[in-house]
């Protein structure tokens, strides 16, 4: 595959493999946590009595924790594979982090603490904490990953563009084609995950929602591929760009489609795979430039890339035997964890009132 | 106030506020799943009464160790990212691994523990808690072999214009730093007497209230009794690897970061035989003294070396040469980075705020021990059948029992960052150089308003929660089957 690029720039084989494992990782935290968004941002539309709504949240009870921890491990990896990614776009979008942060506090609480008090007007507050702190994160990242295909203004190491100016048009339409997946996303794992009157209800809800989705993610690809190609010094990845990009169009079409005849499981798996493959369209078009606009007139060496940003091979070579070793392990007991939970729920399942204790 | 202080305080006040929950965290999950072995062994419903009970306090707590947590990996590229690019290729791995190794299986497993009881057979669901337990653990090797590497940049070379691995030796030293090695005990051992304190000052605070109230439920006597004699045992050994591990730091801290130990003690001139004081009155500086308690030759002993350096001779050896460690050596990093150092900051001036230093280190090892006092005295009130005698002494002393050492632990890590001061890295970064140059003041103020209002309104239903159910006391337990039949209402539901 690398010498399909034809690049005119060289880049070490593993700082190649660390862009690619970065991207895994999102993409992992975008399928897992994107239902689980999707999931808490429908507590008050689909549930209209107590019992439904803690039907709702027991679908992924068990397994937002694990599934947010992908993003933390994202974060990480950058941290130690490329610094000066890490630290140039933490510092630069710094209010959409705090909002993506104030999102992710209010949740976990939402979760965690909603059950241990039995009074309606507690319980609704918290689940309003759970919804809101569920759509900032999925509007932020819709919105900076669309500002990352669009190449985010800087000096060649910081970030100096205006906070406003991260709010295009473009920028808009990711922030809310990625809120509807999610939610069409949450809706297909609700489906899949209940019997009785709610899933009926979640099945209904994703099979419609699905084709306004699928209008916003083809709008979506077409204008990125268009207008911001995935060619650059480091590489013409047109093709591959366009390819994921279809696989995500026909991939949330499909799920409309198998969600209409009833058949949840494919419908899932047809909204998880339009997700994974629209961002890896995202990441494709990222590759060389990790979202940073590039000036080709300054040598390679002196502006932020995937180069540049990189660290040590030492530390990559240390950092690849931990995830060779420990990704698969982590997918194993996760996997593990959905199996044991995967019986499908339904109010009848659903204690008449909290528990005493754990 | 300036974008550094600023992001200092911020840092400050997030993380000793997340390290409020992590020392439960870690020593409540493996002391419930010791609970929950003692009842998987011997079928005793108090066993499972206890867990239970136990397991609901830790729970609670970690909530908000998990979504504060967050906040504290964001935080180094948000306001430090000059920090953050410098020394990402060292510092950055240990996150990474922190991540991938600790906090899948603590979350992970932590959810199975939770909604596995009528899942999961026995004692495949007894492992969960140990696994989550273990991750716990992990996670705090990373981090304080982070913190560590702070305090004495080991394994790390200065190439390419920033902090680099010495190759794969050099990321072993990284994870054998002498500073982590003591480290690691003293904080996990400290961790344990906060979690022993709580256990016993809440059932011995239930104990009280059966005296008073002269009715129980069957059996909630001797469960509290048991669980107050377990949990001031488990803080009184705990203190025990806790004060030599302790002892064993300051003498590491003393070859790593001369002057720490100096400020510690607010010493001044290099001393034979030096003593330590109990406590000193002294002029606003901490350069006068009016007051003192001392105790002849403690510091000496404290620092494992006859002679103590003082802040103004090391003052004057780092003007004339540059950063040292006691015995007069550098580490690479340290030796590498010498000359870039001395002609940016030449002006540096080394000594880290010695009031601060020195009150906080007292305050560390006092609350601590007044810990141990109050387990000491638990333990008396309740030996043989005794019960206690509900009165806001006993009240005030079983919240302290936690409270104390859980301060102490607070206490400690403003002392451990304070006094590293003017240094983010030790010897190499001033902390002034690390912070984000490209966001503005009142941006870090704008987020440390948010963090500060969200943290206080979250400590407020916290700790609501908390004493709501640590007052309802032991829940009544049902039999714990696997369930088969996929109508049954579950076991564990949110």
């Amino acid at each position: 595959m690398l010498t399909l690029l034809e690049s005119t720039v060289t880049v070490p084989t593993l700082t190649i493999v660390w862009f690619l494992l970065v991207a895994v990782l999102w993409l992992a935290y975008f399928f897992l946590e994107g239902f689980d968004y999707g999931v808490a941002m429908l507590i008050p539309i689909f549930g209209k009595t107590e019992k439904e709504k803690r039907v709702i949240v027991n679908t992924i009870g068990p397994v937002w924790d694990g599934n947010e921890v992908w993003l933390l491990t994202a974060g990480g990896a950058m941290f130690a594979a490329f610094p000066g990614w890490y630290a140039s776009l933490f510092s630069g979008l710094y209010i959409p982090l705090l909002l993506v942060l104030v999102g992710l506090i209010l949740r976990g609480v939402a979760f965690e603490y909603r059950s241990k008090h039995p009074d309606n007007r507690y319980r609704t507050t918290l689940d309003w904490f759970a919804t809101i702190g569920s759509f900032l994160p999925s509007l932020v990242f819709g919105v900076g990953f669309a500002n990352f295909v669009i190449g985010l203004a800087n000096d060649g190491l910081h970030w100096n563009g205006s906070f406003w100016g991260l709010f295009g048009p473009f920028a808009l339409l990711g922030g809310v084609m990625l809120v509807v997946l999610f939610l069409v996303h949450g809706s297909a794992f609700i489906a899949l995950k209940t019997k009785g009157h709610m899933h009926d209800r979640a099945e209904g809800f994703s099979a419609k929602l699905a084709w306004a989705a699928a209008v916003l993610v083809a709008i979506f690809v077409i204008c990125k591929n268009v207008f911001w190609p995935a060619t650059s010094e480091f590489g013409d990845l047109r093709l591959f760009a366009w390819l994921a990009g279809i696989i995500s169009i026909l991939a949330i079409v499909g799920a409309a489609l198998a969600l209409r005849k009833g058949r949840d499981g494919w419908g899932f798996i047809g909204t998880g795979v339009s997700i994974v493959a629209l961002f890896s369209g995202i990441f494709i078009k990222m590759y060389g430039n990790i979202g940073f606009a590039q000036d080709e007139s300054v040598a390679v060496t002196d502006r932020l890339n995937m180069i540049t940003a990189a660290s040590s091979p030492t530390t990559l070579t240390i950092m690849t035997w931990a995830a060779v070793i420990f990704v698969p392990l982590v997918i194993a007991y996760q996997s593990w964890s959905y199996w044991v939970f995967s019986k499908r729920i339904s109010t009848q399942n659903i204690p008449d009132e909290v528990e005493p204790a754990a | 106030m300036n974008q550094v202080t600023l992001a200092r305080w911020q840092f400050g006040i997030t993380t000793v506020y997340h390290f409020l929950f992590v020392p439960i965290t870690i020593a409540m999950s493996m002391l419930v799943a010791v609970l929950q072995t003692m009842w998987v062994r011997t079928g005793k419903d108090a066993y499972l009464r206890l867990t239970k009970f136990f397991g609901k306090l830790f729970l609670i707590n970690f909530a908000l160790g998990v979504v504060t947590g967050i906040v504290q990996e964001f935080q180094f590229g948000m306001n430090w990212s000059e920090y953050s690019r410098f020394v990402g290729d060292v510092f950055g791995a240990p996150l990474a691994l922190e991540a991938l190794l600790a906090f899948f299986l603590e979350s992970t497993f932590i959810g199975l523990w939770i909604f596995g009881w009528d899942k999961l057979p026995k004692k495949l669901h007894l492992l969960t808690i140990y696994a989550a337990a273990f991750g716990t653990m992990l996670s705090a090797v990373f981090i304080l072999a982070a913190n560590s590497w702070m305090q004495n940049p080991v394994g790390t070379v200065y190439n390419n214009g920033r902090a680099e691995l010495d190759g794969v030796s050099g990321f072993l030293e990284v994870l054998t730093n002498p500073v982590l090695l003591v480290t690691f005990p003293h904080v996990i051992a400290s961790a344990y007497m906060v979690a022993g304190g709580l256990i016993a000052g809440v059932s011995g605070w239930h104990l009280a209230k059966i005296r008073r109230d002269g009715e129980a439920k069957k059996g909630d006597t001797e469960a509290y009794r048991f669980a107050t004699k377990f949990g001031a045992w488990v803080l009184l050994a705990a203190s025990v690897v806790t004060i030599i591990s302790g002892d064993q730091q300051s003498k590491i801290m003393t070859q790593v970061q001369p002057m720490k130990m100096a400020a510690a003690e607010g010493l001044f001139e290099t001393t034979t035989n030096a003593p330590f004081s109990i406590l000193t009155i002294g002029n606003r500086e901490g350069t006068e003294e009016i007051f003192s308690i001392t105790v002849p030759g403690l510091l000496s002993m404290l620092s494992g070396h006859d002679e103590v350096k003082g802040i103004n001779n090391l003052r004057e050896e780092y003007r004339e040469s540059g950063f040292h460690r006691f015995d007069g050596s550098q580490t690479t990093l340290q030796q590498q980075y010498a000359a870039t150092l001395a002609a940016n900051h030449g002006d540096l001036d080394p000594m880290p705020n010695v009031p601060v230093s020195y009150w906080t280190f007292r305050l560390m090892m006092g609350l601590g021990f007044v810990g141990i006092a109050l387990a000491l005295g638990t333990l008396w009130m309740v030996r043989k059948d005794r019960l206690p005698k509900a009165n806001l002494l006993w009240t005030i002393a079983m919240f302290a029992m936690p409270l104390m050492p859980l301060f102490a632990i607070s206490f400690g890590w403003i002392f451990t960052e304070m006094g590293r001061q003017p240094w983010v890295v030790a010897g190499v970064m001033p902390t002034a150089t690390g912070v984000s140059t490209s966001v503005p003041a009142g941006t870090v103020l704008l987020s440390m308003i948010t963090y500060t209002v969200i943290y206080g309104a979250l400590a407020v239903l916290e700790v609501w929660l908390f004493l709501r159910y640590a007052k309802k006391g032991l829940p009544d337990v049902a039999p714990v089957e696997v369930q088969s039949d996929p109508d049954a209402p579950l076991t564990f539901a949110y």
